[in-house]
């Protein structure tokens, strides 16, 4: 509802805490964007190396995550953050919690690609693989997006993309059953399918982790809570006047 | 989705403020019985106009705190419950204030009688020296009560109220000088409730102690509200987040926003609160 910015605080060092614990969660949100981008694209290219590098990398979100969750709890005990303050810290502490875990999916994703290639089985059919691409381009840009929304506090963009998750839902259920199909019309398809359903799966949670980042900023703008809404309401809730 | 990355530099934060209106809990405060209300309230010292049209409703047995910088006019607008105000000589009121519906200004108000009702608190611990005992009978003895059985019973209910007796019990004789500035507060505050009033008004009651004694005034406070209507004065932010039920900012003369106190620290509707609670005051 207020977001009072344009004047810093009194307290100075309090502003620099605050800046310091945004860029962190971006920077680590630009990190996790591109361990999504870097998995998928070793699945395009059938690049092991990126995959593993895609793994060996996580160990970094974590650290980011521990960093920005100890900056936020030294912010609340020593300032006794209040109103937009207060709603600031809180966003970006569950932000984190969602990117730590986007950044696990972005790790699972490598892991099945190197199973996919890296076996005794390589897949050979790609075209089972499109979906995937598909599906990673939309949750990769809804993150893009809810981080987006969160630098510039762009309630608008923060709606539209909480809205796009529905769209990664509708994929995700049709790349199931085309996958049922392949299953169905060659047993021998089974064990890539289901390493593949777990990519999509990933894919799928990303884009809810992304929403619920959507919804923070919601909640960090406005001061409400849009979560558990249906989409229709969500916008309504979101953009309504106080 | 490549062409852009997200930066981290030369963050946009835009402002947002929206259309006035009632929020949920301004409505639950419309619900709340008054207890005092304020009509058009104007306060002047000589010339100079030291609170600006207040109109507001103080819900009944709740705690309602007065929030605002130094100068803002809390700490007068508190005095006029009681008529405090009358004691200074350029004070001038216009407007109205109601008590349980009635005019405390009007002619036929016996002022005694006002402050019986409406009982007050400073900063300052100020007890009388006296014993313990004598501080807290003495609002009875002045309305005539000489009854050792009935005196006795009501210091110590009083004195039981304001968390004390167990402290003092056994010193009740003893010069109430001697108590800790922690007691003493506790005290003045048994003192008040001695007399039953219905609304305590407190100015700063915690400010001049340490952080235990500070702990069981909010503590008392919140035991107390059960009976009484409480309007508290304080500097201490986070004293009023913690102790009160609705919060009233105020800000040269003027009230800015009333409304749960949860809104105010959480999500203020007014620019000018969302300043003052987070220390953006300019």
């Amino acid at each position: 509802m207020v977001i009072a910015s344009k004047e810093g605080h009194t307290l100075k060092q309090f502003d620099e805490e605050l800046a310091e614990l945004r860029k962190l969660v971006l920077e680590m949100g630009g990190l996790v964007e591109d361990q999504i981008n870097q998995a998928v694209k070793a699945l395009d290219d059938e690049d092991l190396d990126t995959a593993r590098e895609v793994i060996a990398r996580d160990h970094m979100v974590n650290g980011m995550d521990i960093k920005a969750d100890e900056k936020s709890v030294r912010l609340l005990a020593r300032r006794q953050p209040v109103g937009s303050d207060l709603r600031m810290i809180i966003s970006l502490s569950k932000t984190v919690t969602d990117l730590e875990r986007i950044g696990d999916e972005a790790e699972k994703i490598a892991r099945m690609a190197v199973h996919l290639y890296d076996s005794d089985n390589p897949i050979s059919n790609t075209r089972m693989l499109r979906d995937v691409f598909t599906m990673g381009k939309l949750a990769s840009a809804m993150l893009h997006d809810s981080l987006d929304a969160l630098a510039r506090m762009d309630i608008e963009k923060a709606v539209k993309t909480a809205q796009g998750d529905e769209e990664l839902d509708r994929e995700f259920r049709s790349s199931l059953r085309r996958l049922i199909t392949y299953m169905m019309e060659d047993p021998r398809t089974i064990t890539h399918s289901i390493d593949i359903l777990f990519i999509i799966k990933a894919l799928e949670r990303i884009g809810d982790h992304s929403k619920n980042i959507a919804e923070y900023v919601i909640y960090l703008v406005k001061g409400r809570d849009v979560r558990h809404a249906s989409p229709d309401t969500l916008a309504t809730d979101a953009l309504k006047a106080d | 989705m490549n062409e852009t990355t997200v930066s981290t530099h030369g963050l946009d934060q835009k402002s947002y403020f929206d259309k006035e209106a009632l929020s949920t809990n301004q409505l639950k405060l419309n619900k709340e019985q008054t207890c005092i209300e304020t009509e058009d309230l104007r306060l002047y010292y000589g010339s100079t106009l030291a609170l600006k049209d207040i109109s507001m409703k103080i819900p009944q047995h709740r705690v309602t705190a007065f929030i605002g910088p130094s100068g803002c006019g809390k700490s007068t607008l508190l005095r006029c419950f009681n008529r405090m105000n009358d004691l200074v000589d350029i004070c001038r009121i216009e407007g109205k204030i109601l008590l349980d519906g009635e005019d405390i200004y009007a002619k036929s108000v016996d002022v005694a009688e006002l402050r019986r009702r409406v009982g007050m608190v400073f900063q300052k611990p100020n007890p009388f020296p006296k014993s313990v005992y004598e501080n807290v009978a003495y609002g009875l003895r002045l309305q005539g009560v000489r009854d050792r059985r009935a005196l006795d019973q009501v210091v110590e209910s009083s004195l039981r109220k304001a968390a004390l007796w167990d402290e003092v019990k056994d010193r009740l004789k003893e010069n109430a000088f001697g108590l800790s500035g922690g007691q003493q507060q506790r005290l003045v505050i048994a003192r008040a409730i001695a007399i039953e009033p219905e609304v305590i008004l407190l100015d700063e009651p915690a400010s001049a102690l340490d952080p235990i004694s500070t702990a069981k005034i909010e503590e008392l406070i919140s035991e107390l509200k059960e009976n009484y209507t409480i309007v508290i004065v304080t500097h201490n932010m986070q004293q009023a987040a913690r102790v009160s039920d609705y919060t009233a900012f105020m800000y040269l003369g003027e009230m800015v926003e009333f409304d749960a106190t949860e809104t105010i620290f959480t999500n203020p509707a007014k620019e000018q609160t969302e300043n003052y609670i987070t220390g953006r005051f300019g």
